[in-house]
């Protein structure tokens, strides 16, 4: 059985009700006596408030109350930061629900009206008069450090930290004689997440009891209570948070959000149920947003391909307040990264976290990884044109060689295992890069301008060890909790503290529950997202469910074929020694037909007629698993584009992908995710940009204007992969769920340098579009 | 996205909706509401009141008239898409509804909307100009105008109807012989409305064109014609040389003022008029012959 069902690319469990329209997401539920709240969100960057005057709103038809900070500042907490980074001067500014006298970003909440309908409640924001005095907005990070606007009195130069990493000397090795050295100005474009659910909150507060539940769309029900629990003083055992359909979060629902607490602060204060649901246009501007980086960085190396050190400054934009987890993003998940998959010795980097008067910068898909690979991927096809040698011979020269258990890079992390040669000679293989090399080369002598991008990564994933949470100043642990419970019947109930969001862990589970123990998949329902019923778990981002949760659930399965096996052997009056487990099957070793099936088992354990002596009765186990160490995903993608200097148009004409997440327990989720992580990352490269006016208004603001990619703009993508196990995970799995996006804009863009250098580009600021395409070319021509 | 709060009617027919109309001032027609809602939604616009037009049958439909073919002003973008009067009789018209939006879009929004909303944008404004098109006007007496195309669109989502008329039918004539026809579209990757369209029409007869139309859309307030491309291409034997020479006369009949956002600039827009104005001319030439 195991070796069917893990690895099989069984369909996903939870696509008919999805499909059918028959899914349950937090606004499709409706409470008797329900209200709905909306939130006023200021017009300005920056402005300080002069005045609010909430009465006329107060009586339009239908409302029921409008709150403003004079309401919640006495009863709620102000918003904290999760990621408290050590060594690094944060500043965590005072982050309130609800803005008192000072607006900091286009979005910043001003009052909340709670009206009968949500029509009402909008038709009521019109009515609330602010004055407000506009003050000068930043909306540049690197600008903004030397601003004379001042976000924050408790942040002066509007700095919220500065980190540093070092390993080596790379000072030394910049300054060694021969020397090949090149370097980059970098920006990272602001990305706007777009889930396709925008989020929501709906908040019940049952005053006889104290006890308030609220349903939220977020990617870690378990945080939202703890972090809610601390804001709003109801206590944990008295809070109860449901995700139920999570319509996609990429990073932007790890965060805790005012609104979420307002709606839950409006609940108790009405005592009936109050719904709030962010619009699209909200979603663009109070939804937390990714990437956001300027980057001077510099590599060198040696005329024989070596490449010796990396060193860089960051200035990373985190907007008007500092989110959740947003201070360990473009440091610890960033920095630590500057070594790749190769043998990098010597690597220093400062990084500056900046406020600016922008919507508060998160975590999105891949969280400072695709930062880090993308620098260094940009740096190493620079670093081979420089020194004449193809790129990806140059990556060949440098990767890590082949290991299994434990390789120490220059930063301080311990890599699980890789074969990353073994991913690019497959890749290269694949795609024949030597004939596509050929290709491009006739191509350029009839005047058609083909690139090619090739680029090697590496990610930290599977977060991770809680020891090392701790001491990077994650405010929480990392570890994954799974229950298992047999029911008599032998059907099974698997209870996980993480929260699936579209990542199909309803069917990996079930196959890893089918793999252990022989239970057929449609006998395995997983719960999650209830903190009622489900243990205590951190949540899905960090490609860490299956990594980290995965591992759980099969600690807690080996416990309960354990125990199988002690009662199987009773049983069958054998000794345990004399035991032997196949395919869901429990008998004495040579005897296989008369075996105790997991059946047999969970109803004689559930009945309890003939325990051994001193065995509980039930089957079932749970287990809190703290990983030893980080996961290490790796691969090398490569692009193929063409491109016409005319238009500036880009044809992407093949994608290519090898990954490498170790033992893929369904191969089809796994090239699902792959597919769509890349579809994300090239979605930077080629459209995606967050674009503010000087005076902090978002000029993308809505769907119009802000393109994500869709199914007709890329060809069919060709992705394959490669097995290296884990050696420290219970069933070997990696995480897969960020890997595509953290090399995806890399390759695509190295992919149009590398069309257009022929006519002397050398850069083209992402998002790539066809005016930027052509202006570089119109730039090069005129240098020429 | 919650709109303000509006009084609905459902217009039995055209005299109907012209009462109604008359009757609610401040009120504005619904032809499908694929650019009215989302302005009400985002509270752009507040109307007291909208007029429904998609329930009047006689509004809908393609029919064969007076030598060319007539579209209901609420007939879908999908249904002129996949008319097979227009497929034999003007099939650019199909072939610029065809790329409208999307396959939602194209199932609710009409061609009097689009026509009528006159978004600098969109592509029908571009082909109907090109094709010479009239427009039929309802006035509140209940006399109808026809309104050429070329006179048809005014400004930026200015057209030439009235506070009191209603757009009932866009007439479109047949391709005369040896004319072929074409719409070259950039679509905003985004919206996926035009950054520019540019719609060609031009008659073959012994090897050489003898008429040349040339219509750009999305660079101007309104279709802009290209005269000089046009009178280049005249006599021209429409080869790729002779394309390209009369297309590089494209930015000239521009003019200065150019629409220009963040993802095309209006630098940027006047170099793609000429790139698509060629490729529209060329797709026409082939289908000529």
């Amino acid at each position: 059985m195991s070796s069917r069902i893990f690895g099989s690319a069984i369909r996903r469990r939870e696509d008919p009700r999805l499909l059918t329209g028959l899914g349950t997401f937090t606004d499709d539920i409706a409470l008797p006596g329900m209200v709905h709240a909306a939130m006023l969100r200021s017009p300005h960057a920056h402005a300080t408030i002069l005045s609010i005057d909430t009465a006329k709103a107060a009586k339009a038809p239908g409302v029921l109350a409008v709150y403003t900070a004079a309401d919640t500042a006495p009863a709620l907490k102000a918003m904290p930061c999760a990621w408290l980074l050590p060594n690094a001067d944060l500043k965590v500014a005072e982050y309130p629900l609800i803005a008192a006298d000072t607006v900091r970003y286009v979005g910043d909440i001003v009052a909340v009206v709670v009206a009968t309908t949500a029509y009402l409640a909008y038709d009521a924001l019109e009515l609330i008069e602010v004055k407000y005095q506009p003050l000068p907005a930043v909306v540049d990070p690197q600008k903004s450090a030397k601003s004379a606007t001042a976000i924050h009195a408790s942040a002066p130069g509007n700095q919220a930290f500065h980190w540093k990493v070092t390993g080596g000397d790379a000072d030394a090795a910049f300054a060694a004689p021969g020397a090949v050295v090149v370097r980059d100005r970098i920006i990272q474009n602001r990305l706007i997440p777009t889930p396709m659910e925008p989020r929501s909150a709906l908040a019940q507060w049952t005053a006889a009891t104290g006890e308030l539940t609220l349903w939220n769309t977020t990617q870690n029900p378990h945080i939202v209570r703890f972090i809610g629990s601390l804001v709003m003083g109801v206590p944990e055992d008295k809070f109860r948070v449901v995700a139920p359909e999570v319509g996609g979060g990429f990073g932007a629902k790890i965060a805790q959000y005012p609104a979420d607490f307002i709606t839950c602060f409006c609940a108790m204060r009405l005592n009936r149920p109050v719904k709030w649901t962010e619009t699209r246009s909200e979603n663009y501007i109070a939804t937390t947003h990714g990437r956001d980086h300027v980057q001077e960085v510099e590599m060198c190396g040696t005329t024989d391909g070596t490449i010796t050190a990396v060193r860089g400054t960051v200035w990373a934009g985190m907007g008007a307040y500092l989110s959740t987890a947003a201070p360990g993003i473009p440091t610890i998940l960033h920095g630590l990264m500057l070594c790749g998959p190769y043998l990098i010795q010597n690597v220093k980097e400062d990084v500056f976290g900046l406020y600016t008067n922008t919507t508060p910068v998160e975590a999105y898909r891949g969280a400072g990884r695709p930062e880090a690979t993308y620098l260094l991927e940009r740096l190493i096809d620079r670093f081979a044109h420089a020194i004449g040698k193809d790129p990806a011979e140059v990556r060949r020269i440098n990767l890590i060689p082949k290991f299994d258990n434990g390789h120490p890079v220059a930063t301080g992390l311990v890599y699980d295992s890789g074969n990353y040669h073994g991913a690019l000679e497959k890749l290269m293989a694949h795609v024949n890069y030597d004939g596509l090399r050929k290709e491009q080369a006739a191509a350029r002598a009839v005047g058609r301008y083909l690139g090619i991008g090739i680029c090697t990564y590496v990610e930290v994933c599977g977060l991770g060890p809680s020891q090392v949470a701790g001491a990077i100043g994650f405010q929480g642990g990392l570890w994954e909790s799974a229950i298992v419970r047999f029911h008599p019947s032998g059907k099974v109930n698997v209870f996980i503290g993480t929260k699936p969001h579209g990542q199909g862990e309803e069917t990996t589970f079930a196959q890893i529950v089918s793999s252990e123990l022989g239970v057929d998949v449609n006998d395995v329902k997983v719960m999650h997202g209830d903190t009622d019923k489900t243990p205590m778990g951190w949540g899905t981002y960090g490609s860490r469910t299956t990594a980290v949760g995965g591992a759980a659930l099969a600690v807690a399965l080996r416990k309960i074929k354990d125990k199988a096996l002690a009662l199987s052997a009773h049983l069958l009056e054998a000794a345990v020694e004399d035991m032997d487990y196949a395919d869901g099957k429990f008998f004495v070793k040579g005897t296989p037909a008369k075996a105790k099936t997991i059946q047999d088992v969970a109803l004689m354990a559930n009945v309890a007629w003939n325990m051994p002596a001193g065995m509980e009765a039930g089957l079932e186990a749970s287990s809190f698993y703290d990983p030893p160490n980080f996961v290490y995903p790796f691969g090398a993608h490569l692009a193929l584009v063409e491109v016409d200097p005319v238009t500036g148009a880009i044809d992407v004409k093949r994608y290519a992908a090898v990954d490498d997440c170790g033992p893929q327990i369904n191969p089809m989720i796994v090239e699902g995710q792959v597919h769509g992580g890349i579809v994300q990352g090239v979605g930077q490269a080629l459209w995606e940009e967050a674009v503010y006016a000087d005076n902090g208004q978002l000029l993308t603001g809505s769907l119009m204007d802000y393109a994500i990619p869709r199914a007709d703009v890329l060809p069919d993508l060709e992705i394959l992969s490669t097995v290296t196990p884990s050696p420290h995970h219970p069933l070997g799995v990696k995480g897969i769920g960020e890997a595509g996006t953290i090399v995806s804009t890399c390759t695509m863009y190295n992919a149009v340098v590398d069309a257009l250098r022929p006519l002397g580009v050398e850069d083209v600021p992402m998002p790539m579009t066809p005016e930027r395409v052509w202006r570089a070319v119109q730039t090069a021509k005129k240098g020429a | 996205m919650y709109a303000p709060s509006f009084d609905y009617h459902r217009a039995s027919s055209v005299a109907d909706a012209q009462r109604l109309l008359a009757a609610n001032p401040g009120a504005k027609l619904l032809a499908g509401g694929h650019s009215l809602l989302p302005m009400l939604k985002l509270r752009l616009a507040a109307p007291t009141a909208l007029i429904d037009l998609g329930r009047i049958a006689a509004l809908r439909g393609v029919t064969a008239a007076d030598g060319g073919v007539r579209i209901g002003a609420m007939t879908t973008h999908a249904d002129v898409a996949a008319s097979p009067l227009l497929a034999t009789s003007c099939a650019v018209v199909a072939e610029a509804a065809s790329r409208i939006g999307d396959l939602t879009v194209r199932n609710r929004g009409t061609i009097g909307g689009s026509v009528a909303h006159a978004d600098p944008a969109a592509d029908l404004p571009t082909v109907l100009t090109a094709v010479g098109a009239r427009m039929e006007v309802a006035g509140a007496g209940g006399a109808t105008r026809t309104v050429d195309a070329a006179d048809f669109f005014q400004g930026m989502m200015i057209t030439a109807v009235g506070e009191d008329e209603i757009l009932t039918a866009v007439w479109v004539p047949a391709l005369p012989a040896g004319t072929g026809a074409a719409y070259a579209k950039f679509a905003h990757p985004a919206s996926r409305y035009a950054v520019l369209g540019a719609a060609a029409i031009v008659t073959v007869s012994g090897g050489a064109c003898t008429r040349a139309i040339i219509i750009v859309g999305g660079v101007t307030a309104t279709p802009t014609a290209l005269p000089s491309v046009a009178a280049a291409l005249t006599g021209s034997p429409l080869s790729a040389e002779s394309i390209a020479a009369a297309a590089a006369k494209a930015a000239a009949d521009l003019g200065g003022d150019l629409m220009g956002d963040l993802f095309a600039s209006a630098e940027y827009r006047r170099h793609m008029t000429g790139v698509y104005v060629a490729r529209a001319i060329a797709a026409a030439a082939a289908r000529a012959r």
